[in-house]
């Protein structure tokens, strides 16, 4: 490594101010703190210093999310058998066909944002940061999979820029930036981005008889009265199947097991609150018991049980991974439970008794990342009134 | 019984380097020097020059506005230097001892707040005390609602506080200061501490670093509140206080510990405030070339060199690695159990986070905005919001600082979360200067 360290230090001067590749500096300072962690000392203040840094806590949100990722490769080649009755069924035959339909959107992702957040950091002079290393697998993973690249690029290029650079980049933007851009998909191209195509990859094959590709809160907004949840092949769902997330969805985000694996890895280092998560899944409890209990069939979603609304859908996804998301949450412990308790509550009231959305975990999020500033301040503030109350008890 | 209060944010940073408890003397150091920054605040002005000849407790600088506040040669000798940086700023005035008296005895005794006032002022001891807010030497003219003792150290390899000879003076030292307050003196001591005191009301500490910083204290007991001034000082220099307010003896006699991973073998060496380093440390170190010498501790510490001198508090001597040639290669991707997070998202948990460390002075990063939540809030155990403090200081809003808590601080509280932060931001360097805008600004 120590030749690699010299190569690259002997080119380093051209980089830097006055070098002939100078426009370039953030890219090849990008590249070169991810070689080598940087030898800077501490020059004020504590002499030694935890471990810990951002590429390491994005790298370890990134590790969270692949037993999702790489499940839901293997689900979307496991759709797309079940939906043109191809019978082989073997792990490495579905799971490279879900990895070369879902590898073009991850490296649209990456592609645009990065290069979004290069150019940006040359500009003001900055180091890149690390938050696009999670959102640019988020993205793809929180989209359907046949979303056209042209789309996510879009998408992704307008979210970057106007989520999260005006603002001030990473650790300035208000509002999630994965959820960002699957909100401006969901809201510039309704239509290519529901219905019973666009969940399932069918290739070039056609469906077999009795395909559905609606996701299962998508058929039951579109239902009238109480139905039954439905897999592609036109069979019911059992509890099971939802639990490992066998049913057509955003392919990243359907098997809540996967996800419980993930929140295992985000708990354990102690990089997602858990009091989001915590009070997320009792306000989605009991609004979906007090859902349940009220079932009507004008609002056929409210006839799931609470245990099936937490496995189905994006919720558990955007709980663990998009209410977590410290930059854009309650940052007070406070503010956290109450945060997490709202998400979660609005979340299955919009996938309730909105019919024109299926799934309100997005929603949900967003709504509360431009509430997470004003819950801070009472909290905040809660804090102040009791210091001025001492001196006025004193007094 | 005193009242436990127990500490349940902090951490102790198993820092390798303990010391034991075995004391040397050091007979060979004979250049000592008293560096003005160790005690912020005052503007300092030298009433030496170099070739003055001062006797042990005898006036080296006074503070500019009152004239009143003095700090004191340690030794007996011959003023060497007084070295100057930018601007004419007084880095440290050094003296070479000659003679071997450095109790400076036959001082005047003192009875009364005013004489002991007086004593304090002129013996150095009164600018080893500080006031909040601000975190600055005590304004003379300012009456201190309370006055806070803390009797430990808590941070990483610190010693113990007190040796026999300071407890046995602690008590008179605890009845002068109860004579300077309307207020009461409190005494911070450790958890199952046999410390007792008539004069000062007693508050034991149970749990991790900070429980021993007198801010943490001060916050447990009676919190500081807008317009209120307190006095904290370390058990130490009140100790010194009583002796010479009692027996009209000023003792420069201080213990420090070698402690930290290069040190061949941390102990105790007894020596005097301000001792140059050279020869405290000669023979002690395991490596002599990319190595970080602290004059303190980890968290709180000044970085000087093998050329510099013992800086105030005069407890602590800590020696790590730099590092700055470490280059490692992908260490955000390492597995190594070797490297230390409070996150567990390094494998060195599964070691024992418990067991020492070699920390070695690298940031360990790159420095970012504020990414996560909660991460100061863990090790920080005051009733204020530390996140939103530091962003009204950056911001320059006092309404904001002023609301938020900052007459209740000082740098050093900022130290754990400033080593724990993963954004790498100089909080301490934050706070410092937020406190000294305030002042300007309130002046």
């Amino acid at each position: 490594m120590k030749g690699l360290k010299k190569k690259i230090d002997s080119v380093k001067p051209q980089f830097e101010k006055g070098g002939k590749f100078e426009k370039l500096h953030s890219v090849f300072d990008g590249f070169y703190t991810f070689l080598f962690t940087p030898n800077e000392t501490s020059g004020s203040g504590v002499h030694i210093h935890d471990s810990n840094d951002s590429k390491r806590t994005m790298i370890m949100v990134v590790i969270a999310l692949l037993p999702c990722c790489l499940f839901g490769m293997w689900n979307v080649g496991l759709q797309h058998a079940l939906a043109i009755g191809d019978t082989d069924h073997s792990l490495l035959h579905l799971f490279f066909y879900g990895f070369w339909a879902v590898l073009p959107q991850i490296l649209t992702a990456y592609i645009v944002g990065l290069g979004i957040e290069f150019v940006v950091a040359q500009i003001r002079g900055h180091e890149i940061q690390e938050g696009f290393l999670v959102s640019g697998i988020l993205i793809p993973m929180i989209c359907p999979v046949e979303t056209p690249c042209w789309m996510l690029a879009v998408a992704v290029a307008f979210a970057v820029i106007f989520a999260k650079e005006v603002f001030g980049g990473t650790g300035y933007n208000f509002l999630n930036v994965a959820l960002v851009t699957r909100a401006f998909l969901f809201f510039a191209y309704p239509s290519q981005m529901s219905g019973d195509h666009v969940f399932v990859s069918l290739g070039e094959s056609a469906a077999v008889d009795g395909f559905s590709g609606a996701t299962p809160l998508g058929q039951l907004a579109s239902s009238a009265g109480q139905a039954e949840v439905l897999g592609v092949t036109g069979s019911p769902l059992s509890l099971a199947d939802m639990f490992l997330g066998l049913y057509p969805g955003s392919w990243g985000e359907t098997s809540t097991l996967c996800i419980l694996i993930g929140l295992a890895i985000l708990l354990a280092t102690g990089i997602a609150s858990w009091r989001i998560i915590v009070s997320g899944v009792v306000g989605a409890l009991l609004m979906s018991v007090l859902a349940n209990n009220f079932a009507t069939p004008l609002y056929p979603v409210t006839y799931l049980s609470p245990v099936e609304q937490l496995c189905l859908g994006g919720f558990a996804f955007a709980i663990v991974f998009m209410a977590t998301d410290p930059v854009t949450a309650c940052r007070t412990n406070i503010g956290k439970y109450i945060y997490g308790f709202l998400i979660g509550a609005i979340a299955i009231i919009i996938r309730c008794y909105n019919t024109g959305y299926p799934e309100g975990a997005m929603l949900a999020v967003l709504l509360m990342n431009c509430f997470a500033p004003l819950i801070d301040y009472c909290v905040v503030n809660a804090n102040i009134n009791r210091r001025l109350k001492r001196t006025i008890v004193k007094n | 019984m005193a009242e436990i209060i127990r500490i349940k944010k902090g951490l102790d940073i198993p820092l390798s380097g303990k010391p034991s408890s075995e004391v040397k003397a050091d007979n060979k150091t004979t250049l000592f020097a008293i560096c003005p920054d160790d005690f912020p605040g005052p503007v300092w002005k030298a009433v030496v020059k170099p070739g003055d000849s001062v006797a042990a407790g005898d006036p080296l600088l006074k503070d500019k506005a009152y004239g009143k506040i003095l700090l004191v040669s340690p030794v007996s000798g011959t003023v060497t230097e007084v070295k100057r940086g930018e601007r004419r700023h007084i880095d440290y005035i050094s003296i070479i001892k000659q003679q071997d008296d450095s109790n400076a005895e036959n001082r005047p005794k003192a009875s009364s707040p005013e004489q002991i006032r007086q004593a304090m002022l002129e013996s150095g001891l009164w600018a080893m005390m500080r006031q909040r807010p601000y975190d600055i030497v005590p304004d003379p003219e300012v009456a201190p609602r309370d006055i806070f003792v803390t009797s430990f150290d808590s941070a990483p390899l610190a010693p113990e506080m007190l040796d026999a000879e300071n407890t046995k003076w602690l008590e008179k030292g605890l009845r002068a200061l109860a004579k300077l307050t309307t207020g009461k003196v409190f005494l911070g001591v450790k958890a199952g501490s046999s410390i007792s005191s008539q004069a000062a009301t007693v508050y034991e500490f149970e749990g991790p670093h900070p429980a021993g910083n007198v801010g943490t204290q001060i916050a447990a007991i009676k919190p500081v509140n807008k317009g209120e001034t307190v006095w904290t000082l370390d058990a130490v220099t009140a100790a010194k206080i009583g002796k010479l307010c009692e027996e009209g003896k000023l003792d420069f006699s201080v213990s420090v510990a070698l402690t930290g991973p290069l040190v061949k073998n941390p102990h105790i060496v007894s020596t005097f405030a301000g001792a140059a380093l050279s020869g405290l440390l000669d023979g002690q170190l395991k490596s002599d070339s990319d190595i970080r010498i602290i004059s303190g501790n980890v968290l709180t510490g000044i970085k000087t060199s093998k050329d510099g001198f013992l800086h105030y508090p005069y407890r602590q001597i800590t020696v790590i690695q730099e590092g700055n040639h470490a280059d490692e290669f992908m260490g955000w991707a390492s597995v190594s159990p070797m490297k230390y997070s409070v996150k567990r998202s390094f494998p060195a948990f599964l070691r024992g986070l418990s067991k020492p460390f070699d920390f070695d002075a690298r940031i360990k990063g790159g420095h970012r905005a504020m990414i996560l939540s909660g991460e100061y809030d863990k090790v920080f155990p005051f009733d204020i919001y530390p996140e939103y403090l530091l962003k009204a200081i950056i911001a320059g809003d006092i309404d904001r600082m002023e609301k938020l808590g900052i007459y209740e601080v000082a740098p050093e509280d900022f130290a754990l979360p400033e080593f724990v932060d993963t954004s790498k931001i100089e909080l301490q360097k934050i706070v410092r200067e937020g406190l000294d805008n305030l002042r300007k600004e309130l002046s």
